[in-house]
């Protein structure tokens, strides 16, 4: 260990971008009674012993506020039942605080480590000078400090005040997974007692002094603008205080109460300029390849995101296609959106539920006209988020109304304004192409994807025409010799937002229901085809993610041991196999149905995952059985349709997610594994859709090649 | 406007609204009982779902007209001496993900068990059909009411729920 001053550790900090972060609670350096040991901005320890991990993630239910602390705990040998949590606002001392991409454990896992570490090894260090023994002599477990030859031991509250004046270390011993006592365990989320006795504050349970609520009536039309309002109705609704334009596309009806918001709204008649997609449908628009042949200008953005070997010239034997197509999908988390912001002169204060706080920050401070520090975002629980809470819209709206009628103020959205102003999954299409050799296994595959750049149509950087999610979702899976995958950036005036799983839903579907196509068409089981692609082992380059065909093979032959692939199933019963990988994880799912009035009915999914290190087994299953819950129905029927410039859905009565009567049983396996942990959150979505589509073709004969099955 | 006497968690309870106000807004604005969700709007998701004299209601679309008289609960009155078994099932089984919805489920499972001690795999398909879930915990759903149906003449469990909300201090602050 080299301690250094303050100040080099600052340097230090700032150059390890996401390493060890220094504080906003200051090390209390030659204090004679400290009142707190905080060696960096992740952690607190009390003289009452109590340690306080901040978790500078968002909780939406995917389990951060537990798994992270746990990583932490563990490397500080910390009694978990002494751990309290305390969410991060938005922040400059943890660098990007985003939630998204599957990515808390992923950007977390070093420096909450190595905070937990740098803790212990001080604790360590005090206790030694206070015993004058050898550090080598003392040990940490279950928050004490232990000196085995002389039978003592001291608490960590106890030594607190010693350990705040010691010079923090920066390179610090880390444990092996072997000595793991808190990762890896099944242990219970810190967020359930409170979830279940209703006393849980999610965004939309948020309440302060003299605060007001707003419902803001949107323009119909995508890209619409108000041209004027008659409030007369709605100002004849009690409690009504307010209506007003917000921006150019919204009047906000503020009310004290939410439903008198509601009805004044309801009552508020507002004229508007439709602008220039009042004519724009989605049915018609057109995303196919077939149109993209026409579309030179379109031709020339076409990117190559995977190359191995030569795809251009054709090899002999057999051509095969496919053409895949996906429609728009809205996330639909269970709480609407809202936010509430309280406007006071130079000062802006929120209560976000959001994936994104320092985003929040941003985009309020440039819309109110203040500095981003002139902002405080306050982090609150999210009723879901799946990508929704990446955008900050909600938190804008309620800091222009703050700002308007000075005063604190909640915007909540209706379930209608949820599905209606959401910011939709892309819609794409996909082409395949293989040429089979005389054995029916592909010696060229091409996967062309056309779809609009959500990052893109946001204004943000797409080099060389690649939008960049697709580095994490549309990766190869096969050890083809000739493989390409391409991507052509298309164009849309829908809303385009990030949901979960975002690309790789789209680029698992089309590839995985191909790969089957080829399977029958060479007339092999499709899992021994696949695993025949696999059979080599191979490191597939792919941006920055190295794809090992030895895992993907180890999570499929695990999905099939498990679910019984190659014993018979009960007459009337099929299955279907796929396999995928993103955010660097390996899923691989068997699902199994019965097919009635020519739906499919699924009874079982086994999903196996290798996604390295697990954290939490019991939070590792719930994202798991989520992911191919909320997959489902994606497949089955999610699809948002504009018209006239509209969204079409409004409820979840046209947009009908998975209720309990449709949903299987999962079985959950992960890969026993102690590499770096990766993603969890959405990885277990892309593959049900073409495991789906795949265990219907077995039974009808019938291919899906286009999404949603229920409207195919 | 209108002044209307409630009976919520077993109080007495004036409140001053108009009558065509659906309870669910009553109840979270006025009454601050915000265990109770909004989700539709529409009666189609079931997170507003509270007991009027036991019986399941969607309180979204419920006047509060409706409901003068009658004794209604909420998830903050289901367990009048501590956790009510089903809480401590849906803690023993680990349910909540987001959460959002958990309330309403476990409003309407409170329902079903007081008519069903023992419910089948169909009576609970049923009973709980019109709670949707967007996280997916419907599988942990069905085993927490079987684990709560088989816990209901037995003492409270208590062995996984020292995770308390002494933990849960971030959110709003």
């Amino acid at each position: 260990m080299s301690p250094l001053s303050r100040r080099e550790f600052v340097a230090a900090g700032v150059a390890a971008g996401a390493g060890l972060v220094v504080g906003f609670y200051l090390p209390h350096r030659g204090a004679s009674q400290a009142e707190f040991f905080s060696p960096n901005a992740y952690l607190r320890i009390t003289p009452d012993n109590k340690v306080t991990i901040v978790v500078a993630r968002s909780e939406m239910g995917q389990g951060v506020r537990t798994a992270l602390p746990m990583i932490l705990a563990e490397e500080l040998e910390a009694d978990w039942k002494q751990i309290e949590i305390e969410q991060a606002g938005a922040s400059t001392l943890y660098g990007d605080q985003t939630t998204g991409g599957s990515a808390s454990i992923r950007t977390t896992w070093d420096p909450m480590r190595k905070a937990g570490a740098a803790a212990r090894e001080m604790l360590i260090s005090a206790a030694a000078l206070r015993w004058g023994v050898p550090r080598s002599s003392c040990a940490a477990e279950n928050s004490r400090i232990k000196h085995a030859t002389t039978n003592r031991s001291l608490s960590y509250g106890e030594l607190v005040a010693k350990a705040a004046t010691l010079p923090i270390p920066t390179d610090v011993p880390l444990k092996q997974n072997k000595d793991y006592k808190i990762v890896g365990q099944r242990l219970a989320r810190l967020d359930t007692p409170a979830k279940v006795k209703g006393e849980a504050v999610f965004g939309i349970d948020f309440r302060m002094p003299g605060m007001k609520f707003a419902l803001l009536s949107r323009s119909p039309v995508i890209g619409g603008k108000v041209s004027g309002f008659d409030d007369k109705e709605s100002k004849k609704i009690s409690g009504v205080s307010y209506v007003g334009k917000i921006g150019d596309s919204a009047v906000a009806v503020v009310a004290d109460s939410v439903w008198g918001a509601m009805e004044g709204r309801r009552l508020l008649n507002v004229t508007w300029d439709e602008g220039p997609n009042k004519d724009f449908n989605s049915a018609t628009a057109g995303y196919a390849p077939m149109n993209l042949e026409k579309a030179e200008a379109l031709r020339k953005k076409t990117a190559v995101l995977y190359s191995a070997g030569e795809v251009v010239k054709i090899a002999p034997g057999r051509s095969i296609s496919g053409v895949y197509q996906l429609p728009f999908m809205a996330h639909a988390p269970m709480e609407p959106g809202n936010c509430t912001a309280h406007y006071h002169g130079t000062k802006c204060e929120l209560w976000a539920p959001t994936q994104v706080p320092q985003d929040c920050r941003d985009s309020v401070a440039t819309a109110i006209g203040l500095d981003p520090d002139q902002v405080k975002v306050n982090v609150t629980l999210m009723g879901g988020g799946f990508g929704r809470r990446l955008e900050h819209d909600y938190a804008v709206e309620a800091a222009l109304v703050s700002k308007a009628i000075n005063a604190p103020v909640k915007v909540i959205w209706t379930r209608e304004d949820d599905m209606r102003f959401s910011t939709y999954r892309p819609a794409s299409a996909h082409t395949l192409d293989a040429v089979v050799d005389a054995s029916g296994f592909p010696v060229q595959l091409s996967h062309h994807i056309v779809a609009p750049s959500i990052s893109g149509q946001k204004g943000q950087p797409t080099p060389g025409n690649v939008d960049p999610d697709l580095p994490d979702e549309a990766g190869p899976v096969y050890g083809v010799p000739n493989y390409a995958i391409t991507y052509t950036m298309t164009e849309t005036p829908v809303p385009l937002g990030w949901m979960r799983s975002v690309y790789a839903l789209q680029a698992a579907f089309a590839l995985e229901s191909f790969i089957d196509e080829l399977a029958v068409a060479a007339g092999k089981d499709p899992l021994q085809y696949r695993l025949h692609l696999l059979a080599k082992d191979q490191d597939l380059q792919y941006f920055t993610t190295t794809w090992k065909t030895a895992r993907m093979r180890g999570v499929l032959q695990l999905a099939a041991e498990k679910a019984g692939w190659d014993k018979p199933l009960p007459a009337g019963h099929y299955r279907g196999i796929a396999c995928f990988g993103c955010f660097a994880s390996y899923m691989a799912e068997v699902v199994e149905i019965t097919m009635e009035n020519d739906q499919p009915r699924v009874h079982r999914v086994v999903a196996v995952v290798d996604c390295g290190q697990v954290v939490n087994p019991s939070i590792l299953e719930q994202q798991i059985q989520g992911g191919i819950v909320y997959g489902l129905a994606n497949a089955l029927r999610a699809k948002i349709t504009i018209e006239k410039g509209r969204v079409v859905q409004g409820n979840f009565d046209d947009y009908p997610p998975l209720r309990l009567d449709e949903t299987p049983t999962v079985e959950v396996y992960a890969v026993p594994s102690i590499e770096v942990p990766t993603g969890i959150g959405e990885p277990a979505v892309p593959p049900i859709a073409p495991a789906l589509c795949n265990a219907i073709y077995a039974a009808t004969k019938k291919r899906i090649r286009a999404l949603p099955i229920l409207n195919s | 406007m209108a002044d209307i006497t409630l009976r919520v968690n077993g109080s007495e309870k004036n409140v001053s609204v108009s009558p065509e106000t659906p309870l669910l807004w009553v109840l979270r604005d006025t009454l601050e009982l915000t265990g109770t969700k909004f989700g539709c709007g529409a009666g189609l998701c079931g997170a507003c779902t509270v007991h009027v004299d036991g019986n399941p209601i969607r309180s979204c679309s419920t006047p509060v007209s409706q409901v003068v008289g009658k004794s209604v609960t909420t998830i903050e009155g289901l367990g009048a001496n501590g956790l009510h078994v089903l809480q401590q099932a849906w803690i023993a089984e680990e349910v909540p993900q987001c959460g959002y919805c958990q309330t309403g489920q476990i409003m309407s499972a409170a329902a079903l068990l007081a008519k069903t001690p023992n419910p089948t795999d169909e009576e609970i398909t049923k009973a709980m059909n019109g709670n949707l879930c967007r996280c997916g915990t419907y599988e942990r759903i069905r085993k927490a009411i079987h684990r709560a149906a088989g816990a209901v003449e037995r003492p409270r469990e208590t062995a996984q729920i020292d995770g308390d909300e002494k933990h849960e201090n971030g959110g709003a602050r």
